[in-house]
């Protein structure tokens, strides 16, 4: 379903991407974890088409992918933001936000997608017309979540969907996200620094280091210590330390 | 009743777009409320815009009604605010001079902040090329000092009250722009503008739909501390014969004509002067509790 | 007793009534390193920001007793508060890009906060309180402490510049230290130095800490002892090594609603809120 190939990206004198290469099959999810700095966000954001300044190969089902997008790949692909204070317009109702997507697209009736879109990502009726600011974190999220989905995509980009989030709401947000993507049998690509929730979502994990894909491995390889590389190795030791501090 | 639509004002649960968005309006409007001065200011301009709609009724005489043999009287129960050097009511002069500046300050705020608004948040949001030619012409029209500008301008034309409005509102419209640059560029890079750029929009739904009306609130409060200069430059060009022009009752041709007689009769030319004095500070004052509410950020 | 809470309550006016943001809080700290965790919204910042008094303008502050070091603070004036803030309790925030100054070098903002909060009497010259800030910065386990210290807050990295946060609070050589989520802006590796660092420090000058974190399992690494907070009220309060055998539902669930690396789970628990954990009288001590 995603293709990457020798993906580089330039910020004036400074490569952050230094030649990825990954790809996704239809209906799995891939995570990228690193720390900040490592080019993981940079990936996905050249990827959904917010920067064009990037060379290499990218492809979406087979079709080769350009810097500049047409509407129709913004159907198929959409993203969800770390911070839901920051990825919802002040000033616009909950129902705004979701019928925007409808309108671009020219999607009809309106009112009941947007009835199922709240139901589908448990929020009661009652915030749909709240602003951002009457809704708690874990809601807002919900909401960017519904309105990544309200033109029915096939692919989601998740970058740090739940590291702003509250631990009993990122709980309930990453079931929401995996039971999204058993009903309707999306792609996911994941971008976090907290390797258990990478290994909770994801089968397939690649782990960033200075803008290289230093090392990919699966789920079950990261959790039982089978890496390869340093960096994976030092970031599963500091996860364990705060785990399991008597091991 | 007051009770009822108070909640549905305030409810968390709004049942539609409308009554999520007067909630929110209903909610600046208690904040606002609890601003003293600020609401002195509403208070005056409301007064003024309500005493100027109806001069007709309010005013004792016709403006321009001369009575030679009255001339430069002291105020009385027959001329409420006394006579000027013409023997006319300077109260009846200043009721409908009030309808004169109020409608010069509406008509460059109607030409001059959706002028600035668009030229701002086109050239924020393109950036590149756009932004710096627009930029640059800001700057030019920056770079004149407002009165000289607008003194050359109405010089050129006829002196009048449109080409007073016409030369202020070419001074008056690059700080708009200047502004509305400054917010676009904070807001173009937020993530709810790259959340609707991701739904596919086009670049200028994003700018008319998403980013201008976010830049609508400072451009408010700019608007509203702007008006008391506007009222003074009027005044200015007035006085300075460029403006409104003499028989017509405009607050700065009064204090004008009367100048000369400043010090014996002084209330003549001080009744205009406290009228712009008055208007021009509660135009301030609304100003600043606007910002306190609607651009929490800055205060 | 370093600091004693009795009963707190703070409470913030709205359109609508007030509502109560810290409802009968009571803590007490010796030499010894508190963790106050907590969701957003719990009034854990709030409760540890009273110590300082430093409260929104419009809180409303009520305690039967909240003391530092014996000195009341509620009654205190904000000249006595002055002499406390800084010079006698230190406070880490989350964001150090924010809590310096970004037109003055690292070492000469260490300096200021070391002059200033000299003894009286004790006037000290320029040179010397910029190679106090040089010592301090070496104390926070920076490896080239001149350089540092020549460097504006834009050029140091995330970690660095919470290190030149901690070296300006350990200038006047505080009792207590209070860090508020220090390192929730920070990667996992650099996360674990400045924990690592601040608890060395903490234990060698022998002052208190008071940490402040949504992570329950960060906290009781580093802390002796862990308050909970859920809806303005300590519900659990236990040694950071018993965290295992949490007796409240919520600290329980806070622990079970964790993804892990090693345990795997088909589906994640999620906390059910009880709504007796609201009452004050249904919370177990």
């Amino acid at each position: 379903m995603i293709e990457v190939e020798d993906l580089r990206v330039r910020f004036g004198q400074n490569e952050v991407v230094k030649g990825v290469s990954f790809s996704v099959p239809r209906g799995a999810s891939f995570g990228l974890v690193g720390e900040s700095g490592s080019g993981k966000s940079t990936i996905l954001r050249a990827f959904s088409g917010l920067n064009p300044a990037w060379t290499g190969r990218m492809a979406l089902d087979g079709a080769r992918l350009s810097p500049k997008r047409d509407k129709g790949f913004f159907r198929r692909v959409q993203m969800v933001f770390q911070d839901p204070y920051g990825s919802l317009h002040p000033r616009q109702t909950v129902d705004r936000a979701l019928s925007e997507p409808l309108l671009v697209h020219g999607i009809g009736d309106a009112q009941p997608r947007i009835l199922r879109a709240l139901a589908e990502v448990a929020l009661p009726q009652a915030v749909r017309f709240r602003y951002p600011h009457q809704l708690s974190g874990g809601q807002r999220q919900r909401v960017a979540i519904a309105r990544a989905l309200m033109a029915e995509p096939e692919v989601l980009l998740l970058d740090e969907p739940t590291s702003a989030l509250d631990v009993s709401v990122q709980a309930e947000v990453l079931n929401l996200l995996a039971d999204l993507q058993q009903a309707r049998g999306l792609t996911y690509v994941m971008v976090t620094h907290n390797l258990a929730v990478v290994t909770h979502l994801c089968a397939r994990v690649g782990v960033m280091q200075g803008g290289e894909l230093v090392e990919e491995l699966s789920a079950g390889d990261l959790r039982a210590g089978r890496t390869k590389h340093p960096h994976t190795a030092d970031l599963r030791a500091l996860t364990l330390n705060l785990e399991e501090p008597d091991l | 009743m007051n009770a009822l639509t108070r909640d549905w004002l305030l409810s968390d649960s709004p049942a539609s777009r409308r009554q999520a968005a007067w909630g929110r309006r209903y909610r600046l409007w208690l904040q606002f409320r609890g601003h003293g001065l600020a609401m002195a200011g509403l208070c005056v301009i409301v007064f003024v815009v309500f005493v100027s709609a109806l001069a007709p009724l309010l005013a004792m005489q016709d403006p321009g009604a001369q009575d030679l043999a009255a001339r430069l009287a002291p105020p009385s129960a027959a001329h409420w605010l006394g006579t000027d050097e013409l023997g006319r009511d300077l109260y009846s002069r200043l009721v409908y001079g009030g309808r004169i500046t109020l409608g010069m300050v509406l008509a460059v705020v109607v030409l001059v902040a959706p002028f600035g608004l668009a030229v701002g948040c086109v050239a924020g949001y393109a950036g590149g090329v756009a932004d710096k030619v627009l930029m640059r012409v800001t700057d030019i029209f920056l770079a004149f000092p407002r009165l000289v500008l607008a003194l050359a301008f109405v010089a050129a034309m006829k002196p009048g009250v449109e080409s007073a409005v016409f030369a202020i509102a070419l001074t008056a419209w690059p700080p708009y722009a200047r502004l509305a640059r400054a917010e676009t560029l904070t807001f173009r890079n937020t993530d709810f503008v790259a959340a609707v750029r991701l739904t596919g929009a086009s670049a200028s739904r994003i700018v008319l739909r998403h980013i201008a009306p976010l830049c609508v609130s400072s451009m408010i409060v700019r608007v509203t501390l702007d008006m008391s200069s506007i009222v003074l430059t009027a005044a200015g060009l007035g006085f300075l014969g460029m403006g409104a022009q003499p028989p017509s009752p405009e607050w700065g041709a009064m204090i004008a004509s009367a100048r000369r007689f400043m010090l014996d009769e002084w209330w003549v030319p001080a009744i205009p002067g406290l009228a712009i004095f008055v208007v021009s500070l509660a135009f301030n004052l609304l100003g600043d509790g606007l910002r306190d509410v609607l651009d929490p950020k800055q205060s | 007793m370093l600091v004693e809470i009795r009963n707190l309550s703070i409470r913030f006016p709205t359109p609508r009534g007030e509502t109560e943001a810290v409802r009968g809080v009571s803590l007490s700290l010796g030499q010894e390193k508190l963790g106050i965790v907590g969701e957003s919204g719990s009034g854990k910042s709030l409760t540890a920001r009273s110590i300082l008094k430093l409260l929104p303008s419009n809180a409303r502050i009520s305690a039967e007793r909240l003391a530092f070091d014996g000195t009341d603070v509620l009654s205190a004036s904000e000249a006595d508060m002055r002499a406390i803030r800084g010079r006698r309790a230190g406070l880490i925030l989350q964001d150090p890009k924010y809590a310096l100054n970004p037109v003055m070098t690292a070492g000469s903002q260490i300096a200021e906060a070391w002059r200033a909060h000299r003894p009286a009497g004790a006037r000290a010259g320029r040179k010397e309180a910029a190679e106090a800030a040089v010592d301090l910065l070496a104390q926070v386990q920076i490896r080239d402490p001149g350089r540092v210290a020549g460097a504006y807050p834009h050029e140091l990295s995330g970690g660095m510049g919470q290190r030149v946060m901690i070296a300006m609070m350990l200038a006047p050589s505080p009792d207590l230290l209070i860090a508020d989520e220090p390192t929730s802006a920070l990667d996992a590796t650099v996360q674990a130095e400045i924990l690592r660092l601040i608890e060395d420090l903490v234990s060698r000058r022998g002052m208190g800490l008071i940490l402040i974190s949504h992570d329950l399992p960060l906290v009781s690494h580093v802390c002796d002892r862990v308050a909970v907070m859920y809806a303005g009220q300590v519900v659990e309060e236990l040694p950071a090594r018993d965290l295992r055998h949490a007796r409240h539902g919520y600290t329980r669930g806070l622990l079970e609603c964790l993804p892990s690396l090693i345990h795997p789970q088909q589906r994640l628990k999620v906390l059910n809120r009880d709504p007796a954990w609201l009452d004050p009288t249904g919370v177990p001590r």
